[in-house]
């Protein structure tokens, strides 16, 4: 690998380029894309880059759904393979993914979320979460979602992205925003060449005399079949469960327990801060992993916090989950902006204060 | 797997090859795509590359392909099979790569990803059978389907206003630069096999040079769909789909 | 002549009746008795089988296997090119 032997690590990066760099850096040996805003500079940057990585597939496919047909072949002989595209691009991949989810297949998709529903818009919205976490496609089955929050998280969790993929066999999904494909911070980039390879004997590279042929393929027409296959999933998503991750800012004291994802908890960090500021004992939990999703955390939190605040760039999705997750032992609110909107921390500090006053009068 | 070996003062001359399997097709009595199949993987046993190649299944009646081709396989999507193809030949240029589909995979839902798999002049072999119906689902009309040709979705006849003409993809695709050999077979009887075999071994041969998209067109029967016997169904398919789509190479290599 | 004959795997055959009209000599015909898909077989009816192959490659599935009468030098098994 070239990059990054003799280069300064540490650079002044925009989220889709650094998110490129790191591909590059953790070995992604094909990407397959499609222009779309706002994520575009992704395929731009490896295309720039392509020279200087001699072996490396970059293609530039006809539309998503190719583009994403061309990842299950790669990822089906063995390549670490990654897709990048925004909301209504990954609409259009979400039959593929199914099969891949149900092939077993590794690889990973970024998706740099914009506003929806329809056409919508290129600013950054967080509105495509029931579709990252749920499925997506038809069937039975889940991506691993993991939710950056900076530019440097779009860096690193292209690594762990790639390392849970290869690990579960289960395609693994980056779920970022507009914002954060676009905002330019300091990033420091991993060496490149750290992450090692997980082997692949089911990969389809050509059958040699010494084993069976290898077949891909997600179709169990016996329901028996499919029904076992449909059991190796969901073990394999029990599994997954121990690879959940969130982080927790001041919740030891917390009443009021703000929970975000990815630009979102950082306009509530802010948020959190203000509210402290003025007294009121606020924390904030931010779920890492979407999928798996903290449950745990937040049951335990709901022990002793009196209240959540759910805030998303979207009408209400991640709400259902934190619901879920209380089991109705606090009230779960819900703020958010939607279609391309960004709350200012100061909105969702409105909201708060009329939530403290809400439960003192309750408890008072 | 089992071989075939000489009886008492006479020596085989034609067995199954070993890069089938031993399942019994699903496919209907008659039907081309065992013929195809068998074709296919005796030039693979023959060329001794069944090591190297990598196949992609279709959606369709051949979509359990993978069954009976004693390769590494990977079914794609409906229609995607070119582009999963693409995804495995980029990755592994110097292995042999050959899709396999079906009219209303290749040329109805799969048309985009058809056309800019040969415009890009991927190298890989295109396997295209041409039975102008939906024999998996159970006989719709195809956008091969001949004009006045009577399926579920088009009991009275196909006809222009309403349904469009027959496509003739495979006459579109050769004049596409990134198609190198482009040729039209069939597979009912035994001179037009035996012509079938050498295309698909020329196309081999092609890639294994890295030339380009080899496209092999296969107007085949659909007894059951068709409602014929297999012996009326290959009748059928020379008065009547011949004229439509002629068999011959559309483009060869300049020598 | 060269004296050839085929084996055919009864229960692989579907009747498509292909190798019957494929058959230069008139030496193949379906089955009287149906084998356990319900299928009646091809089967040779007379001796006349010259090992010509025709039959075995416009079978769809496989089921035929041909013999012919060796000759000195030919060893290796032939194949349709």
């Amino acid at each position: 690998m070239a990059s990054g032997n003799g280069k300064s690590n540490t650079r002044l990066m925009k989220g889709n380029e650094a998110l490129a760099e790191a591909a590059l850096r953790a070995g992604m040996q094909a990407y397959f894309g499609y222009p779309i805003t706002p994520q575009t500079e992704v395929m731009e940057y490896l295309s720039i880059q392509a020279p200087n990585y001699p072996g490396v597939v970059i293609l530039q496919a006809e539309s998503e759904i190719a583009a994403i047909n061309m990842v299950h072949g790669a990822s089906g002989v063995g390549a670490r393979v990654m897709i990048s595209s925004s909301s209504p691009g990954i609409s259009l991949m979400q039959e593929c993914l199914s099969y891949m989810a149900s092939a077993q297949l590794p690889a990973v998709i970024v998706n740099v979320q914009r506003g929806g529903p329809g056409l919508g818009t290129i600013q950054p919205s967080q509105a495509d979460y029931f579709q990252a976490v749920k499925g997506g496609g038809h069937g039975d089955y889940h991506l691993i979602v993991l939710a950056p929050s900076s530019v440097q998280e779009m860096v690193d969790f292209i690594f762990d992205a790639f390392r849970l993929t290869e690990k579960y066999r289960n395609p693994a999904m980056i779920l970022a925003d507009g914002a954060l494909g676009q905002m330019m911070e300091k990033v420091t980039l991993p060496v490149a060449g750290s992450l090692p390879k997980t082997n692949a004997p089911w990969a389809t590279i050509g059958k040699p005399n010494s084993r069976e042929r290898n077949i891909i393929t997600s179709l169990f027409i016996q329901p028996e079949r499919m029904e076992k296959l449909n059991l190796v999933l969901q073990e394999k998503y029990n599994q997954l469960q121990k690879e959940v991750r969130w982080e927790e800012y001041q919740t030891e004291d917390a009443e009021i327990v703000l929970v975000a994802f990815g630009l979102t908890s950082r306009i509530c960090d802010k948020t959190m801060n203000l509210a402290r500021e003025k007294g009121l004992k606020v924390g904030l939990l931010r779920p890492i992993t979407l999928y798996p999703f903290p449950t745990n955390a937040l049951a335990k939190l709901a022990k002793h916090a009196k209240v959540f605040l759910t805030v998303e760039m979207n009408a209400g999705q991640m709400v259902e989950d934190v619901r879920l997750a209380i089991n109705g032992k606090c009230p779960v609110h819900f703020y958010g902006r939607m279609g391309g909107m960004i709350p200012s921390p100061e909105e969702v500090l409105i909201k708060v204060e009329s939530i403290a006053k809400e439960f003192q009068t309750a408890h008072a | 797997m089992e071989t075939a070996t000489n009886i008492d003062g006479l020596e085989v001359v034609y067995a199954k090859p070993k890069t089938l399997t031993d399942t019994p097709t699903h496919y209907c009595p008659g039907c081309g795509h065992g013929v195809v199949h068998k074709i296919l993987m005796e030039v693979i046993e023959e060329m001794n590359i069944q090591e190297e190649t990598i196949g992609v299944a279709p959606v369709g009646c051949a979509v359990f392909a993978y069954d009976y081709m004693n390769i590494d396989m990977q079914e794609a999507a409906h229609g995607r099979a070119s582009a999963v193809a693409t995804g495995v030949k980029r990755v592994l240029p110097d292995k042999y790569v050959f899709s396999y589909q079906g009219d209303g995979d290749l040329a109805a839902i799969g048309t985009g990803e058809t056309i800019h798999t040969v415009n890009r002049g991927e190298n890989i072999l295109m396997l295209f059978i041409n039975n102008g119906i939906y024999g998996m689902t159970g006989g719709q009309m195809a956008p091969t389907s001949i004009l006045g040709m009577k399926t579920t979705t088009s009991p009275f006849g196909r006809e222009v206003a309403t349904m469009g003409n027959p496509l003739k993809i495979t006459e579109m695709l050769a004049q596409l630069p990134g198609a190198y050999y482009v040729s039209r077979h069939s597979v009912h009887n035994t001179a037009a096999v035996r012509k079938l075999k050498k295309a698909i071994s020329t196309s081999f041969k092609y890639q294994k040079e890295k030339k380009g998209t080899c496209f092999i067109e296969i107007v085949s029967n659909c007894p059951s769909g068709w409602k014929m016997t297999p012996v009326e169904s290959n009748e059928w398919l020379e008065k009547n789909m011949f004229p439509i789509y002629p068999l011959g190479d559309i483009k060869v290599p300049k020598s | 002549m060269i004296r050839g004959t085929i084996i055919v795997s009864i229960e692989i055959c579907k009747a498509c009746e292909l190798c019957v009209t494929a058959c230069p000599q008139d030496c193949l015909e379906l089955s009287a008795q149906l084998n356990s898909k319900g299928y009646r077989y091809a089967q040779l009816k007379n001796d006349s089988c010259t090992g010509c192959i025709n039959c075995a490659i416009v079978c769809p599935d496989s089921a035929i296997t041909v013999y012919r009468q060796k000759k000195e030098i030919k060893s290796a098994t032939q194949k349709i090119s």
